[in-house]
């Protein structure tokens, strides 16, 4: 019965025997070329890692202008007492920059560890002659180590790690041996708190009032549309806003003249609290949409409950809602400041200092960033710089990883708890 | 005995209150409440000042920027002196021609042009609230130059010192910068969003997820630094030292397309993602094979959230300033060579702001008209992709 089967099939059966090995060949033809472009965001992150991890580590050789065996006779220079060190400075810098330092911060009145600074910088000068990355330092050692036997006699060659202990605790300074994130990690720390301060508490009351209050007319339409729209505004335009507002509108605010803070010679509008404000506004909508879809997601249960028990609207929100709402809303948070931490271009336009060594005191000082001290040291042209841009980026990275980790981990237990 | 009357009901003894005011049923006027919403309401209005004070700050300097007087010699001086209430003056042959209407300065004085004929103009005197003032023989005559919109729209050259301010080398570079990222972002970000939700299974997807995550969080300054120290070196070694130059807008435009792929892929994954299975189910059960069905029946149905994620990536891509600020080069230029440096907008902002310049000089104003251009292409951008979304989303069940 099935005799015209077993036969030889139809031309149309062939055709489409033909045509579907090809879409099969197709098909997995495309499925490897998918799963190779995600390999290619796995590439590409791990060049990166490797291309700032390969910078940050390496050979170094320096030499000094002046040795600092010869200043104390066999002492090491990090032990001598401060008298020591103003005496050495006294007999090595010249008097006019005697001066000018004093008048800066009298030299008596300096720490230890500062004075123990000045002499390194002003009086035995390192100066790098050649640095290498991480793998030419651990796979050419004897070359470089016979380069420098040839090129450079006088010089020292040491592993260096760019990134340690002392380059985040020294400030910043012109020299790269010298120079560390300090002041830029402490005008971060501020520029965000400011920030926080001022977008934390409007944001949320903006989400509330969206959420619970809002009816839906014309007026809460626009404001809606708006938030959205401003969230993707570049944020060069936040800074050009916050220079235009902060900076030079309410500069008798910001440079602190106003509350007697500052002297009104040298304050202008540049300072700690021109940048968190403008930080603040470009997060504002980042915190008010996050916000918003905290709130939307507790359940509209928990607020009728609390009606019929006879609570007035600003109770419910304020007992059950936003305490229900709270990790959602703490994660858009964190994530806001990841953001705020790693942006530049607005600061730049605000006026970050270009070199500043004093470390910030209030929200009236002058101010640097770390992402805006890694662009000042990747335009300049020396490699030192290179290296120690390469490690800076990796003290923000971490930052912003630790950030991060803690709001998916904060994201994971508002889940958590929602289901169980 | 009266219901409520106070000591006699069952409680008596145990109430104090009075007569239940029975008629007074309606909300009692609650102050604080009104305060909060009222605080509440603001800091949702504040969200309008925000939109509001950038275009009005943007349009202010703009406004100063193109009213501003660039006064350039003509090379022709006064032929005759005059005095201060003399309507025709005789000028030198030489120089630039003047023409009608244009307004010229001598000395503190501003005049406008009425006629020519030959050497004689005819000049309304003390102009724009400066004092007619005799002048003598030989006193040169500046021209005013403002900033025409249409020059500065059309114009080819960005040259401050000489008084041009042509946009196009600025917003040619931008564009360059954007179509080589959205070459790179678009067809890997759309793959890796296609691959995430059609193919991948649970171990697969918790590793990609974070890694996409992490390329999005890290700062722009770092990605700068990559081009410039990676993507350059290696467009260099791969297309000739002497092609590529040490700034160029290609390696940028790749690392901003790097940027904003995890964008592209999550926006989309969402799209994808939100996708019901029936339709799935459904071509499979007609014999399609996994491509087939992904590509003919879950990608056009997801279109609109995808083309929402391709423009809020071109958005971000135009708005992108530290990357091109490091890597694409210090100069307006207009070249369609990607291996050439040229200045983008937000990096021709970021240079002159970081810089020694005055508050009111027309440099620095040029940059608010610059800004206020990025903003509404950009603010455009978003108006666009929401619409998109709102009219072409499918609507399941």
């Amino acid at each position: 019965m099935m005799d015209h089967l077993s036969t030889s099939p139809t031309t149309a059966e062939q055709v489409f025997a033909e045509d579907l090995s090809r879409r099969h060949r197709t098909a997995r033809t495309m499925a490897v070329i998918f799963q190779a472009s995600t390999i290619f965001g796995i590439i590409v992150l791990l060049t990166l890692m490797y291309n700032i991890i390969n910078s940050s580590f390496g050979l170094v050789a320096w030499q000094y202008r002046v040795p600092p065996e010869t200043l104390a006779a066999g002492v090491p220079l990090e032990e001598l007492p401060k008298e020591e060190l103003l005496r050495i400075l006294k007999e090595r810098v010249s008097a006019n920059v005697l001066r000018r330092l004093d008048r800066e911060k009298p030299l008596t009145a300096r720490s230890e560890q500062e004075l123990y600074a000045l002499v390194m910088e002003r009086v035995v000068q390192p100066k790098i002659v050649k640095t290498w990355s991480l793998v030419d330092s651990i796979f050419r050692r004897r070359e470089i180590m016979q380069e420098v036997a040839r090129d450079y006699p006088d010089a020292h060659l040491r592993f260096r790690s760019w990134l340690n202990a002392r380059f985040l605790t020294s400030p910043q300074s012109s020299r790269p041996e010298l120079a560390g994130v300090r002041t830029a990690i402490l005008g971060s720390l501020w520029t965000v708190l400011i920030t926080i301060l001022f977008a934390f508490p409007l944001g949320v009351g903006a989400a509330i009032y969206l959420e619970e209050y809002a009816s839906d007319n014309w007026l809460n339409r626009i404001i809606q549309t708006n938030i959205n729209n401003l969230a993707g505004v570049p944020s060069i335009i936040y800074g050009m806003l916050g220079l235009a507002i902060f900076v030079r509108a309410m500069e008798p605010i910001t440079s602190g003249i106003w509350f007697g803070a500052a002297e009104p010679a040298t304050a202008n509008g540049r300072t700690v609290l021109s940048a968190g404000l403008t930080l603040g506004l470009l997060v504002l909508p980042l915190i008010i949409i996050n916000a918003q879809e905290a709130i939307r997601a507790v359940p509209n249960s928990l607020r009728q409950a609390s009606y019929g028990l006879g609570a007035t609207k600003w109770q419910t929100i304020w007992h059950h809602v936003l305490p229900n709402a709270l990790p959602g809303i703490l994660t858009g948070t964190i994530l806001s400041i990841s953001r705020a931490i790693g942006e530049t271009a607005p600061l730049v336009v605000v006026g970050a200092s270009t070199f500043i060594t004093v470390d910030p005191s209030g929200p009236f000082s002058k101010f640097t960033t770390l992402p805006i001290q890694i662009y000042q040291w990747t335009s300049r042209p020396q490699d030192e710089f290179r290296n120690l841009a390469a490690a800076a980026s990796i003290v923000l990275m971490i930052l912003l990883l630790s950030l991060n980790a803690s709001a998916v981990l904060l994201r994971q237990r508002a889940r958590r708890r929602i289901r169980g | 005995m009266k219901i409520g009357a106070p000591g006699t009901g069952p409680s008596a003894g145990l109430s104090t209150s009075t007569t239940l005011p029975m008629a007074q049923l309606y909300k009692r006027p609650r102050i604080r409440e009104a305060v909060i919403q009222a605080v509440l309401f603001l800091c949702g209005v504040l969200s309008i000042l925000i939109t509001a004070g950038i275009v009005y700050e943007l349009g202010k300097e703009s406004l100063r920027f193109f009213t501003t007087d660039l006064w350039e010699s003509t090379n022709k001086p006064l032929a005759v002196s005059v005095d201060a209430s003399a309507e025709l003056l005789e000028v030198g042959p030489a120089g630039a021609a003047l023409r009608a209407g244009d307004i010229i300065r001598l000395d503190g004085e501003e005049m406008r042009v009425e006629s020519v004929q030959d050497n004689i103009i005819r000049v309304v005197r003390g102009v724009r609230g400066t004092t007619p003032a005799p002048h003598q023989a030989g006193a040169e005559i500046f021209r005013s130059d403002r900033v025409s919109l249409v020059e500065f729209f059309t114009g080819t050259q960005w040259i401050p010192q000489i008084g041009r301010f042509g946009i196009l080398p600025l917003v040619n570079a931008t564009l360059m910068t954007s179509t080589i990222a959205m070459l790179v972002a678009l067809p890997l970000g759309l793959a890796i969003a296609i691959y995430l939700s059609e193919y991948a299974n649970e171990r697969a997807r918790s590793i990609l997820k974070p890694i996409m995550e992490v390329l999005a969080g890290i700062p722009t300054v770092v990605y700068g630094y990559f081009a410039l120290t990676f993507m350059t070196p290696l467009l260099r070694t791969i297309f000739g030292r002497d092609i590529v130059e040490v700034y160029n807008t290609a390696s940028a435009g790749i690392v901003i397309g790097i940027l904003v792929l995890p964008l592209v892929s999550s926006m989309s994954e969402d799209a994808l993602n939100a996708v019901p299975r029936s339709l799935r189910e459904a071509a499979y059960a007609l014999g399609a094979t996994k491509l087939e069905t992904a590509l003919k029946v879950v990608v056009p149905a997801a279109l609109s959230g995808i083309a929402a994620a391709f423009i809020v990536a071109i958005s971000r891509a135009i708005g992108e300033t530290m990357i091109v600020a490091i890597a694409a080069g210090a100069g307006p230029n207009l070249t369609f060579n990607p291996f050439q440096p040229a200045e983008t907008m937000t990096g021709h902002i970021v240079r002159i702001s970081g810089g020694d310049l005055s508050y009111d000089s027309i440099d620095y104003n040029s940059i608010f008209a610059i800004g206020l251009v990025l903003f509404f292409m950009t603010l455009l951008l978003n108006i666009i992709s929401q619409r998109i979304v709102r009219r072409f989303r499918e609507v399941y069940e």
